[in-house]
C-alpha cells in the first residue's frame, strides 16, 4: 500500500511549519494506515493498526534489530528499558517498578500529593506582581523537574547544567541525516556521555551512604530478580530524568493552552475540580506530549492488516494520529472532557506503556486545578504560541499569558 | 399488529423471568433495563441474599482479605425486579410458558432466561461428605466455612482435585504457611484445562512452594472420628494421610436436572443454544422465547468448528448475559451473535495465569515467548495447523496478539521468532487426559459428535402436548 503522496505527508509533519497544528496532516496520513516510505521505513497512523502492533511481540524496541542502522545508534551506553526487548526489558522494568509502584511500593505516587501541591502553590505565589507569565518557564518546566530531581536524588542546583544536556539529547532524537547538520547529532551524543558520567558520579557514593532517594534504593536493593548493575541504574535514571523533563512539561502546557482555547471548559473546571481526572485523560488523547515513536524495528516479518512489514524495517508509530482516528473516537477533533471509553494512546500501550504515567497524571491534575483556581481571568498573549522544534515531543516552548 | 408493534408492546409490558440469580442473571437483568425493557422482571434464585461474585471465594476470601459477605456484585443500575429467592425452580413448561417452583408456585412468562450455572461436584459418599471439616467451594457459605477452618490453623489441609479452584486453595494455604497435600487423579495439576506440558509447570510450581503434591492417585475414603470430624484420607495406592480439613475441588455439575421434562436439549454438558443464546429443544429446533447464559450454556462457536462449548468463565457469563438480554428484546434483524473468544484468569503461587481461546481444542502446544523455568512465558495451542488458544504465565500483556492469531486462524506453530523466544521451542502433543477426567476438572468442555461412539437415538417430542 504505497502512494506517492504519503512520503510528503510525513515530511510535512516533520517540518517545523506544521508544529502548531499537525492534525490535518495526520488525517491525510491515516488514509494509508500502514504507509511504506521512500527510505524503506513504515509509518503506522490508525488506531486499530497501532494497537495491534503495540501488542505484537515481533515489534522490537531495540534499534540494533534494524537492518539500516539508526544514525545515533553508535556511542550509546547501556540502553534504558524503553529501548530493549523482553526478557531483559521486563526484568529491568520490574526492578525499577519495585521502588515506584505496586505491588512493592503501592501508594508512592499518591503519597507525593501534599508535596506536589506545595510545589505548585509556591510557583504560583511567585507569579505575584508579574505583568506577563510564561506558563512554561515560570511553571510547567520547574514543577516536574523539581519533582523528578527530588525523587531521584539529583541536586536541584545542578539543573542549569543538565538542562543543556537533556535539551541536546532530545534535540537529536529526531535527527534526520538528510536535513540536519551533523553537529546536532554530535551534540546529542556528547550530551548523552556527559549526563551518563554525571549520574555515575551521583550514584557512586550512594552504595556506601544511601539516602532515601530512588538512586540509593536502586543501588542497595536486592529483590527476587537480583540487583541492577551500576550501568543499568544509570540508564534507568537517565530515562526517568529525561522523561521527567520533557513530557509532563508539555502535557501541562498543552493543557493550559487547551483550556484557554476552551473558556467554558476552563470555567467548568474551576467550579468542579473533580472534572480534572477525565479532563487530563482527554488531554492525553487530544493534545498529547508524545506524538510519535520514531524508532521501532520489525524483529521478524510483521503482518499489519494486509501489509507485511519485512524484518529489519524501521517502524514509526504515530500515536497522536491514532488518538484522533475517527474510526475509534466519535468526533475526534473535539475536546470533550466528558468523553466515555477514552482509551487513548497518550501513554502508548502494551509492555512499554509509560512507566511514569501515574505520576504525570497526578502532576498535571494538580497543576491544572491550581492554575485555574488561582489565575484571575487569564488570557493568551499569542495563539498559536511558539513551539519547540521537536515533532516527537511536541509542545509550546513558551506560553505567555496575562491576567487581570 | 405489526411485528414492530408487538415488540414495542412486549418491551413495554412483557413479562421476563430469569432463573438463576447470580452473575449472568444479574448482568442480563441490568442489560434488559438498559435496553429499555419496562415490563415485569422476576429473578428466581435458590440462594438467599443478593447476587455475589465467585472468583474471590477461592482467592481473597480465603486469605481473609475480603470477607465472604463483602463479595456482592456491584450494581450497574436499578433493575426494579421482583426477587423470588431461596427457592429453586423445578420445572419449565414450554406449552404454557410457566416456571414451576419447588414450593409449588407457578411463574408465568413471555420470555425466560436460564442462568442456573453449575454447582460443586460433591464428594461421592454422602456420609463422608457430611463430615465436619469437609468442604466444597462454590457458594459464599462454602467459602466462609472454609475460611474459618483455615484460619483456625489446621495441622494439614487436603485438597482433592488440582484444577484451578483446588490449585488456588492450595496456594493460599501455603501463603498462610499451612501444610497442604494436593491429590490429583490425573498426571499433573491443571492438566484437564491446559494439557500435560503446562501441567508439569504447574506441578513444579506447587512443589517449589512446599505443596505435598500427589498425582495419578485417587482418594478413596474420607475417615472421621467419633465426633464426626474429618481426620484421615485413604488413597488408591494404599497410603493414608492425616489432615483436619479436606477440600473437594472436583469441578462442577451443571444445574440442568430441573429441565429434565422440559423438552429442552439440556444434559450433563449444559443447555444447548445457538450463537444468539436461544435454547435448542431436544430435536435441535431453536426456541423463540427461551434464552440461556453463563456456565450452564453450551454455545457453538465458528472458530471451534461450531462445536458446542460450555465454559466456566466469568467473562463469558457477562458477555452471554448481555447478548441474551439484547436478543430477548430485539427484532430478528437486530439480534447479536455471541462469538467472542473466551478468556480466563487465575492467580496461584504468585503467578498470574491467563488464557485466550479454548486450550482443550488443540492437538499441539508450543512455548512461544519467555522462559518456562522462570514461570514467565506464553504458550500457543494449535489444532491441525492453526492457532486456537494461548496461555500466559506472568506475561498477560501479549494475549491480545494471540487473540488476533486465533481470530485469523494464523498458522501453528507461529512461524516468526520473537526477541524472547526460547531457543528450543518445539511443539509437543498437548496430551489431555480422557473425557471422564476432563469433565471433572476442566473449565471448558468442547462437545460434539464423537464418531467412535456409534449411538444416536431419535427422540421425537411434540411440544404441543
Ligand atoms: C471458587 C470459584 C472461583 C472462580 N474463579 C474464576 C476465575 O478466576 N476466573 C474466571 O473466569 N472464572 C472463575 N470462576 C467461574 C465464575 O465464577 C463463573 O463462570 C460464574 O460464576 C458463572 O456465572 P453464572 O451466573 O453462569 O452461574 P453461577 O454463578 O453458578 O450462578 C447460578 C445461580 O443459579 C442458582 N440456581 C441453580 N439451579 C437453580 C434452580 N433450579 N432454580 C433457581 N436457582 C438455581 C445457583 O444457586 C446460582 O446462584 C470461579 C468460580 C468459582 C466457584
Amino acid at each position: 500500500m504505497t502512494t506517492t503522496e504519503t512520503p510528503d505527508t510525513l515530511h510535512r509533519i516533520l517540518d517545523y511549519s506544521a508544529r502548531a497544528d499537525p492534525y490535518p496532516l495526520y488525517a491525510e496520513l491515516r488514509e494509508t494506515p500502514v504507509a511504506l516510505q521512500e527510505d524503506g521505513s513504515y509509518v503506522i497512523s490508525t488506531y486499530r493498526e497501532l494497537m495491534g502492533i503495540l501488542h505484537d511481540p515481533h515489534l522490537s524496541s531495540d534499534v540494533r534489530n534494524l537492518s539500516r542502522p539508526m544514525p545515533a545508534a553508535g556511542g550509546r551506553a547501556t540502553p534504558s528499558f524503553i529501548n530493549i526487548d523482553p526478557p531483559e526489558h521486563d526484568r529491568m522494568r520490574r526492578l525499577a517498578m519495585r521502588h515506584f509502584g505496586p505491588p512493592h511500593t503501592p501508594g508512592l505516587v499518591n503519597s507525593m500529593r501534599p508535596d506536589l501541591t506545595a510545589t505548585v502553590s509556591s510557583l504560583i505565589d511567585d507569579f505575584a506582581g508579574k505583568q506577563q507569565i510564561d506558563i512554561v518557564d515560570d511553571f510547567a518546566y520547574p514543577f516536574p523537574v523539581t519533582v523528578i530531581c527530588h525523587l531521584l536524588g539529583v541536586p536541584r542546583g545542578d539543573e542549569a547544567q543538565f538542562h543543556v544536556w537533556v535539551n541536546a539529547i532530545i534535540d537529536s532524537l529526531d535527527y534526520n541525516p538528510k536535513t540536519d547538520p551533523k553537529e546536532k547529532l554530535d551534540n546529542g551524543l556528547q550530551a548523552g556521555k556527559d549526563l551518563h558520567q554525571y549520574l555515575g558520579g551521583l550514584l557512586e557514593p550512594r552504595h556506601d551512604r544511601p539516602g532515601d532517594d530512588l538512586l540509593s534504593r536502586l543501588a542497595t536493593d536486592d529483590g527476587p530478580d537480583g540487583r541492577m548493575t551500576d550501568e543499568e541504574i544509570i540508564s534507568t535514571a537517565n530515562l526517568l530524568l529525561i522523561a521527567g523533563h520533557e513530557t509532563t512539561v508539555n502535557l501541562i502546557t498543552n493543557g493550559m493552552l487547551t483550556l484557554l482555547r476552551h473558556p467554558q471548559v476552563l470555567q467548568r473546571l474551576r467550579d468542579e475540580p473533580d472534572l480534572v481526572v477525565p479532563l487530563v485523560e482527554e488531554l492525553l488523547r487530544y493534545e498529547p506530549p508524545v506524538h510519535m515513536i520514531p524508532w521501532r524495528a520489525a524483529y521478524s516479518d510483521i503482518t499489519v492488516g494486509d501489509t507485511v512489514i519485512p524484518k529489519g524495517s524501521q517502524i514509526m508509530l504515530m500515536l497522536a494520529s491514532g488518538s484522533r482516528d475517527p474510526d475509534r473516537f466519535d468526533d475526534p477533533d473535539r475536546f470533550d472532557p466528558d468523553r466515555q471509553d477514552n482509551q487513548h494512546l497518550g501513554f502508548g500501550s502494551g509492555i512499554h506503556l509509560c512507566f511514569g504515567g501515574p505520576m504525570a497524571r497526578l502532576e498535571t491534575q494538580i497543576a491544572l486545578n491550581e492554575l485555574v483556581r488561582r489565575l484571575d481571568n487569564p488570557r493568551l498573549v499569542a495563539d498559536p504560541p511558539p513551539y519547540r522544534p521537536s515533532p516527537v515531543l511536541r509542545g509550546p516552548i513558551h506560553l505567555h499569558i496575562e491576567q487581570s | 399488529m405489526s411485528s414492530a408493534d408487538t415488540l414495542q408492546a412486549f418491551k413495554r409490558d412483557g413479562r421476563i423471568v430469569v432463573v438463576g440469580a447470580s452473575l449472568a442473571g444479574l448482568r442480563a437483568a441490568e442489560a434488559l433495563r438498559g435496553e429499555g425493557f419496562t415490563g415485569s422482571l422476576t429473578m428466581i434464585g435458590d440462594e438467599l441474599g443478593e447476587p455475589y461474585d465467585r472468583p474471590p471465594l477461592s482467592k481473597q476470601v480465603l486469605t481473609g482479605w475480603v470477607s465472604a459477605g463483602d463479595t456482592a456484585l456491584p450494581r450497574r443500575r436499578d433493575i426494579d425486579a421482583e426477587w423470588l429467592l431461596g427457592v429453586p425452580a423445578d420445572g419449565l413448561d414450554l406449552a404454557t410458558n410457566r416456571v414451576h417452583l419447588a414450593d409449588d408456585r407457578e411463574v408465568p412468562f413471555d420470555r425466560v432466561l436460564i442462568s442456573t450455572g453449575v454447582r460443586a461436584r460433591p464428594w461421592f459418599v454422602e456420609t463422608e461428605a457430611a463430615l465436619d471439616g469437609v468442604f466444597v467451594v462454590r457458594t459464599r457459605e462454602d467459602a466462609d466455612g472454609l475460611q474459618r477452618a483455615v484460619a483456625a490453623g489446621p495441622s494439614r489441609v487436603l485438597v482433592i482435585g488440582a484444577g484451578f479452584t483446588g490449585s488456588e486453595i492450595a496456594s493460599i494455604c501455603r501463603e498462610r504457611d499451612i501444610p497442604v497435600t494436593v491429590a490429583e487423579l490425573g498426571p499433573a495439576p491443571l492438566v484437564g484445562a491446559l494439557g500435560a506440558m503446562i501441567g508439569e509447570v504447574a506441578a513444579d510450581m506447587q512443589r517449589a512452594h512446599g505443596v505435598d503434591l500427589r498425582c495419578d492417585v485417587k482418594v478413596t475414603r474420607l475417615e472421621g472420628d467419633a465426633q464426626g470430624r474429618f481426620r484421615r484420607a485413604h488413597f488408591s495406592d494404599g497410603s493414608t494421610l492425616d489432615a483436619d480439613v479436606a477440600v473437594v475441588a472436583l469441578g462442577g455439575i451443571r444445574n440442568t436436572e430441573w429441565l429434565r421434562d422440559s423438552g429442552l436439549a439440556a444434559g450433563v454438558w449444559g443447555i444447548a443454544c445457538d450463537t444468539g443464546c436461544r435454547a435448542l429443544d431436544l430435536n435441535g429446533l431453536i426456541t423463540d422465547d427461551i434464552f440461556v447464559a453463563g456456565d450452564v450454556a453450551r454455545c457453538p462457536n465458528p472458530i471451534y468448528e461450531y462445536r458446542l462449548i460450555s465454559l466456566e468463565h466469568w467473562a463469558n457469563a457477562v458477555e452471554q448475559a448481555e447478548v441474551a438480554a439484547h436478543n430477548m428484546v430485539s427484532a430478528q434483524a437486530d439480534r447479536w451473535p455471541h462469538l467472542s473468544i473466551p478468556t480466563f484468569w487465575s492467580i496461584q503461587f504468585g503467578v498470574n495465569i491467563k488464557s485466550v481461546g479454548v486450550p482443550t481444542f488443540a492437538d499441539e502446544v508450543v512455548v512461544t515467548q519467555g522462559s518456562v523455568p522462570d514461570h514467565r512465558f506464553v504458550a500457543a495451542y494449535g489444532y491441525q495447523g492453526r492457532v486456537t488458544a494461548a496461555v500466559s504465565f506472568n506475561n498477560a500483556k501479549w494475549l491480545d496478539h494471540y487473540r488476533q492469531l486465533i481470530e485469523t486462524a494464523a498458522p501453528f506453530p507461529p512461524p516468526c521468532p520473537t526477541p524472547d523466544e526460547p531457543a528450543d521451542a518445539k511443539p509437543v502433543p498437548v496430551d489431555f487426559p480422557g473425557p471422564t477426567l476432563l469433565a471433572q476438572g476442566a473449565t471448558v468442555v468442547v462437545t460434539g459428535h464423537d464418531p467412535s461412539e456409534r449411538r444416536v437415538t431419535s427422540v421425537r417430542q411434540n411440544r404441543r402436548r
